[in-house]
């Protein structure tokens, strides 16, 4: 049978975090996820990643919740670090602008820059997937999506986000469903089968599961016409929060490491931290 | 009744489309006998929205669909490659009006026209944008991303010619074609 937390998701639960606005959680995430993004200074990336393994261990999240994306997450990011390397060995002494090699092997040599230079990028993971994973864990999908339109994105975008994390679990459903009908039928969907095999039974769930999607478009459209959805300027949301001050403390720190950030930038002559040199 | 900006079958669209999108991105990627190299039913699937709903639902499935499928089974983005599936789904999205799904009509001339789109489309998503933009965001190396770029062209633009071509037929064959009612004598 499938396994339900192959999919994340929100979690009730209690705690700070759990009791943060979802504005604060979303500004928070993105602000942090890309200064992790642009900058390539391990200091910082050492200090944010120790930071958030400590929030995740604060918000009691167990392990059995994301033991399965965590392994997948962990295989994704070995393959990519490989094919990093595998594509270019010396791209790590191209940044550093010096070159102390530690195995001699003609293509593949490996210097110690091209390893610094792995390392942060392990770092990146390291900073930036344990608070996603918190936000995804901790938040509303409903409240995520008036903090959407908090930030300033439309809120018909908004609502369409809501819509699609309200139907994922109904379209997961449908698509068990119909996969086990056509298993049923003597499908072979499973490793064993040849690959041409798979394609076409595979292509057995996925058409009957768009037609009928494309049918419930039709339907939430016209109910949605009928409640005149889209003839006002604004909406307002049913589980909007207002802010207290715990929510201001963690935005200002966001901020603050976004200017850190900044900062670095000027320090290193760019986005990589040097100690070659 | 007259709405600006979206309609409202465009948000929905949007909303079940970015979730159909996340679980045939999830479930049904195959992986192939080439290394790395998956077949992804999702993207026939992109192409056939955007082709009945037009640019702007194409772009935000796209966009908003493989944002929401990083976050869920990864834990976090590639802006860069979300961004060019957005580009990807608009550019289809473009010759949604002379495609005409609408009306029933997917003959030898559609069929050839949005095979030629769609492999503008890919590669101008895959071997420009994502690339591009690993370089610009993620600071990767060229060579790396520019083979990721050209296979993810290749298989995508090959499963799109086979099953996108399919998807359309089918749902053109839905709807009821222009002019097949005839006055009775």
């Amino acid at each position: 049978m499938h396994d339900e937390s192959q999919i994340l998701g929100y979690q009730p639960g209690s705690g700070f975090i759990y009791q943060l606005n979802a504005t604060t959680k979303l500004v928070f995430m993105l602000l942090v996820s890309a200064a992790c993004m642009i900058t390539y200074d391990t200091r910082f990336l050492v200090a944010i990643g120790i930071f958030s393994i400590f929030l995740f261990k604060e918000a009691n999240i167990k392990w059995r919740q994301i033991s399965f994306i965590v392994k997948f997450i962990v295989a994704f990011m070995v393959l990519n670090l490989l094919f990093v390397y595998l594509f270019q060995p010396t791209y790590g002494e191209n940044i550093y602008h010096s070159k102390s090699i530690l195995i001699h092997a003609g293509y593949f040599t490996l210097t110690i820059q091209e390893v610094f230079y792995l390392f942060n990028l392990l770092l990146k993971y390291v900073c930036s997937i344990p608070i996603v994973l918190l936000f995804l864990l901790t938040t509303n999908p409903s409240q995520f999506a008036a903090s959407l339109n908090r930030i300033g994105i439309s809120y018909k975008i908004s609502y369409a986000v809501a819509l699609a994390l309200r139907y994922i679990p109904d379209i997961q459903n449908s698509y068990w469903a119909i996969s086990a009908a056509q298993q049923a039928r003597g499908v072979e969907l499973s490793k064993k089968a040849k690959l041409s095999k798979r394609i076409k039974g595979t292509l057995n769930i996925v058409m009957p599961l768009i037609f009928t999607s494309l049918d419930r478009i039709d339907t939430i459209s016209t109910a949605m016409q009928l409640r005149r959805f889209g003839s006002k300027k604004k909406r307002t949301w049913y589980v909007a929060e207002s802010f207290n001050e715990n929510d201001f403390w963690i935005m200002g720190l966001a901020v603050v490491l976004v200017l850190v950030v900044v900062l670095l930038w000027w320090l290193d002559h760019g986005r990589f931290y040097n100690p070659f040199v | 009744m007259k709405t600006r900006g979206l309609s409202v079958k465009n948000v929905v669209a949007i909303g079940i489309g970015s979730a159909i999108y996340v679980i045939l991105a999830r479930f049904t990627s195959i992986p192939t006998p080439i290394p790395n190299t998956n077949i992804e039913l999702v993207f026939p699937f992109l192409a056939l929205l955007a082709a009945i709903y037009g640019a702007k639902v194409g772009f935000a499935v796209g966009f908003i669909g493989h944002a929401l499928s990083d976050f869920i089974m990864y834990g976090q983005t590639w802006w860069s490659w979300v961004l060019a599936t957005g580009i990807f789904g608009l550019i289809i999205g473009l010759s949604s009006k002379r495609l005409d799904l609408k009306n029933g009509i997917f003959g030898i001339k559609q069929i050839i026209f949005f095979n030629i789109v769609q492999i503008l489309a890919n590669a101008i998503a895959w071997i420009a944008v994502a690339p591009v933009g690993d370089i610009l965001i993620y600071s990767e190396p060229a060579n790396k991303v520019f083979v990721q770029g050209i296979s993810a062209t290749i298989s995508n633009g090959i499963t799109i010619m086979i099953v996108g071509t399919l998807l359309l037929k089918a749902y053109a064959g839905t709807k009821i074609k222009k002019g097949s009612l005839r006055k009775e004598d």
